[in-house]
Parts: structure tokens; sequence; C-alpha cells
């Protein structure tokens, strides 16, 4: 087998405004055909990462490799290889949606004998032919979101970035959005960079996830891998003066963190251990055990929970955390 | 080519938007009918310009012309800082166009704008307010209303582009729009201002614009044809170069 060229690369990539460092020394490599994607907490860099990757801003340091282009250097041809679902609405509430879409072909040039055909193809793809013909005013958020999703697709690119494509809607529209994503993954070849700070969202779509923290990356791999390199189940326990020094010293107990009354175990197989815990622990008022999430793992390498926007301190600040190994 | 269809695409949308807002049609027309009205009538009766042989109200006329271009064209500019506040700006400046062509694309739009509501004033100031036109003063008039246009729609764009929030937006256009326009002669004869205001008037571009519509509508002239050709071209060809110089480095 041949050894492929990622469709995109950064090395060093980093954005300051001023004295904050929005994104800081990233190194990625996107291979052709994946999902990829970036989750983080709110202002962890996710969109500054994208607008530079799309040329919409100059990076401070570092470089990146859209489709094979400098995005310095090559800013248009970049741009031609990619389509951007944008965060916030991008398109205009007194168009509607397919005059939206028909402005969107022009401005990627699209040809003129090729328009309608293809603007009908990706209304089909988001089910959004029936209301095509309405003023973006009366969409929903979720149908605005697709026809956005529709639009980027438009110009046919290699490369689809998608900035929170589910921001805000309800879970039904939600797992509706998700549904088209992965069938435009396999039914177009597109190669799709997305963030997100949901992280159901992140396991259910992405090949590959990079987590992302204060515009580093704290980790990178399959939402698989990443669940197993936490290296057991977590235990949750709440209990009163718990004897935590003799857990700690159990070889099967590979993380602990107390919070309050609550503790948080990791485990290494907990369905045979579990008894021999609670024998050490003491008074238990409740446990509960299960396979570790995508939220774990955002904990366990950031210290804090992704839902937790106020980034520094705040409730884990106190946590008292031991590793094993 | 890509560059030519970016640049139509622009424009239709301007003109999309514009026809799907009648009020802003019709309210950016209340405006100059009131001044003809209110102001034509009123100040009419004491102000005389009987030495250049038309009424008050006609001699305002080619001046509310020109307010509504500064005023409709400036104001044009508003709209690209809201399309910053979502992110439809990032939408048009992700697509592969060059900058020039989306401001191009936008001083053409606003200038389609103008030129409508310039037209129905026309027609309306024929009708009701006794303004002879003809095919010659209708098609100089375009010209030079055309020039004015796309000047003042390059200022509006370029304070867009920089400003980030609505309210720096409106600080900024009433500095300017103040002074542009009563120093332009629009509503009084200027060859009787003193002297160190009669340098203001000169220097402003506008006065240009209000000078030859009154020379071509209702021949009654002061800085002469030409020179008021020579000074709108020069003005547009400036305010473009600095306008494109600002969407070049408009930070989204
Ligand atoms: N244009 C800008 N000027 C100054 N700071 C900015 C700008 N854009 C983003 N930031 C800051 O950079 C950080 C990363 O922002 P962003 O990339 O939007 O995060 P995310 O998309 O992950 O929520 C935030 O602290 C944000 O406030
Ligand atoms: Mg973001």
């Amino acid at each position: 087998m041949e050894n492929i060229k990622p469709i995109i690369e950064t090395k060093n990539l980093t954005k300051r405004f001023d004295k904050l460092i929005a994104v800081n020394n990233l190194n990625i490599s996107i291979h052709e055909g994946e999902i990829f994607g970036l989750l983080g907490p709110n202002g962890a860099g996710k969109t500054t990462t994208l607008s530079m990757l799309a040329t919409l801003l100059p990076p401070s340091e570092g470089s990146a490799f859209v489709h094979g282009f400098d995005v310095e250097k090559e800013p248009s041809k970049v741009r031609h290889s990619i389509g951007f679902v944008f965060q916030d609405p991008s398109s205009d509430d007194l168009l509607t949606g397919r005059e939206n879409l028909y402005l969107h072909a022009l401005m990627y040039g699209v040809e003129m004998h090729d328009i309608n055909q293809k603007m009908d193809d990706v209304l089909k793809l988001v089910d959004l032919t029936d209301r095509q013909n309405e003023r973006m005013k009366r969409y929903s958020g979720g149908m605005r979101r697709r026809l956005e999703l529709a639009r980027g697709l438009l110009h046919e690119p290699k490369i689809l970035f998608l900035d929170e494509p589910t921001l805000g809607l309800d879970p039904q529209s939600r797992e509706h959005i998700w549904s088209y994503i992965k069938k435009l993954s396999t039914e177009r070849k597109v190669t799709i960079i997305l963030t997100t700070h949901y992280m159901e969202e992140a396991d259910q779509l992405c090949d590959r996830l990079a987590i992302i923290d204060h515009g580093k990356i704290v980790a990178l791999d399959t939402p698989a891998k990443l669940k197993k390199s936490l290296g057991g189940d977590v235990v949750t326990l709440r209990t009163k003066d718990p004897d935590l020094v003799a857990v700690k010293k159990l070889h099967y107990v590979l993380d602990l963190k107390q919070e309050g009354d609550q503790v948080m175990l990791t485990v290494d197989n907990a369905g045979t251990h579990l008894q021999e815990i609670l024998k050490k622990i003491g008074n238990v008022e409740s446990v509960e055990s299960r396979s570790p999430t995508l939220n774990d793992v955002f904990l366990h390498f950031t210290g804090r929970e992704i839902r937790d926007h106020g980034s520094e301190g705040g409730t884990f600040e106190r946590m008292i955390t031991s590793r094993r190994k | 080519m890509s560059e030519l269809t970016g640049l139509y695409a622009l424009w239709y949308r301007e003109l999309k938007v514009f026809s799907r807002e009648p009020s802003r049609i019709v309210s950016s027309l209340i405006q100059p009918l009131m001044w003809l009205l209110i102001y034509g009538t009123g100040l009419g009766s004491i102000v005389s310009v009987s030495s250049t042989g038309t009424s008050y109200q006609s001699f305002i006329f080619p001046g509310i012309l020109a307010m509504t271009v500064l005023f409709g064209s400036l104001f044009f500019g508003l709209y690209v800082i809201l399309d910053k506040r979502v992110d439809f700006l990032k939408e048009v400046l992700v697509a592969p166009l060059n900058r020039s062509t989306i401001f191009f694309g936008k001083v053409l739009g606003g200038s389609t704008d103008g030129l409508i509501q310039i037209v129905l004033l026309m027609i309306l100031g024929a009708l009701f307010f006794g303004i002879p036109l003809s095919f010659y003063s209708v098609f100089m008039s375009f010209l030079i209303v055309i020039l004015l246009l796309v000047s003042i729609t390059s200022l509006g764009l370029t304070i867009g582009a920089i400003m980030e929030s609505p309210e720096g937006f409106g600080l900024i256009t009433s500095f300017v729009i103040f002074p542009l326009f009563f120093l332009s002669g629009a509503l009084f004869p200027v060859d009787k201002l003193p002297a160190w205001l009669h340098v203001f008037v000169v220097i402003n571009p506008v006065s240009y614009a209000v000078d030859g519509l009154r020379t071509v509508i209702l021949g009654i002239s002061g800085f002469g044809l030409a020179l008021d050709f020579m000074v709108l071209i020069v003005f547009a060809v400036v305010m473009v170069l600095i306008g494109t110089a600002a969407f070049k480095r408009m930070k989204i």
C-alpha cells in the first residue's frame, strides 16, 4: 500500500490575539475521507483553528497545508477545495433557501448549466426540497443548519469544515443532522473536520478526535481508544469519611478523585473488584459503575468537566488527584 | 469569469433584499419629500432665490437628490456591520473571490438601490413639484448621480469595514454626513457665504454634484459642468481605491 499524504496538515500552528494565545503549537494530520473532530470547551480555540485552515485568519506562527496548498501562499486554491458551515447563522433571512444556494453557487463559480441540478441534489440530501422556496426567516434552527450543510456541499469540495454543527439544536434535530453528516461522509466521500463541545456528538461521528483545551491538544485518538486509555471502568461512590489510603494501594485502582463526599475511581475490571473496594472503603451510601465516556476522558486530561464553562479553577479546584503508574 | 459571476451574485443578493423590503424604499423617499414640501415651501417664503429665476422649491430639488444619495448610500455601509454580527460576511469572504470583487459587488448593489430611489424621486418631482425634465437633463443627472453614488457608497463601505459596532458606525457617519450636506449648497446659494465658509463648500466634493445637477436640471451653473465632472470622477476613483484597500484589510 502506498503511503498517502494527509489532506490537512498543520505544523506548530499558532494564533495570538494580543497576549492571548488562542491556538498553541497545533500539530495535526488529517487523512482523506475521515471525520476528524476537535472537541473542547467554549474558548478552546476551535473556531480560530478552522478559520486559519480556511484562510480567514492569518496564522501568527507555524504553517498549515490544506489539500496540498499552503494557507498563506495559495489561499484561493485552498478556498476552492473547502466548504464551510459556520457556527453562527450565515444565510440571508430575506432570501429563500434556494436563493441562498444559488448565491453560493455563483460565488464559487459552479458551471451555469450544472447549478440547478446540483441545487436539487443537495436539497434532496438534506430533505429540504419541499421548503426550498420559503424565505429562511421562517426556517427552524434545524432547517437552517441543514440548508447551510447543503450549501457547503454545493461546489463539491474535497473537505468540509463544520463548526459546532448542532449548537443550540434540540435532541431530535441534532440526531437528524448527525445522520446527514454520516450520509455525506459515506456517499460523497468528503473529508470532514468538525468542532463540538458535545461529547456524544464527538463519540457518534468522529473517526478520530483531538481533545483541545486552552489552544492545545491534550489527547488525540479514536474515541474508542481514548476511552480505553483510561484503563478501566468508572466507579462513583458517595460516602462519608472514606478510608482512601487503603483503596489507593489496590493495584487495580488506576485513578482516584475526591470531591466532597463523592469519590470517583478508575478501576480495572470493576465487575470483579467492586466488592473488595466497597469492603475497604467502609460506609458507602451509593455506588455506580459504568464504562468510561468521553466526558471521563476529558475530565481525566484537563481536570475539568467540559460543561464547566468558566475555565479557570471552579468546581474541581479542590479536587484531590492521585495517579499510579 | 468566476470573478464576474461572483460580482453578479453579490449584486443579485442586494437587489433581492432591496426588493423584499418595500418599507425601506418607501421610507427612503419620505424624508426627501418632507424636505421638499415643508422646508421647500416654508423657507421658500423667506429665502429669495429670485435672481436664479426659479422657485425655492425647484432650487433645492437638485440638492435633495444629492441628499438622498448621501444619506441612503452612506447608510448602506451599515449592512457590512450587520453581516459581521452573524457569519454571513464570513460566508462571502471564504468564497474564492478577490476582496476587490466583493467590494465592487457591494458598490454595484448599493448604487443600484440608490439609483432606483433617484428615479422615483425624479418622477415625483416632475409630476408634483413642476421640475422640468428633458431627455438631456435626465441622462446627465444619471451620470452625475451615479458618480456620487459610487463615491458615497464606497465611503459608507469603508466606514463599515473599519468599524465593529452599529453605534460606532452611526457616530462616524454623523460626523461625516452633516458637513458634507450643509456645506454643499444643497439648500441655499453659496455665492453669498462669507469667504471662510465658502472654502469648505469649494473643498466639499458633494458641492460639485449639487452644482452639476442644478446646471443640467435648472440651467443654474456655478463651477461649470466640466469642473463638476472632473471633481466627481476624481472623488469616485479615490473613494473606490480607499474602499478596496479597507476591504482587503478588513478583519472578520
Ligand atoms: N478576533 C478575536 N480577537 C480577540 N480574541 C479572540 C478573537 N477570536 C477569538 N478570540 C479568543 O480566542 C479564544 C478562542 O476562541 P474560539 O476559537 O472562538 O474558541 P471556540 O471556538 O473553541 O469556542 C477565546 O478566548 C476567544 O475569546
Ligand atoms: Mg467556536
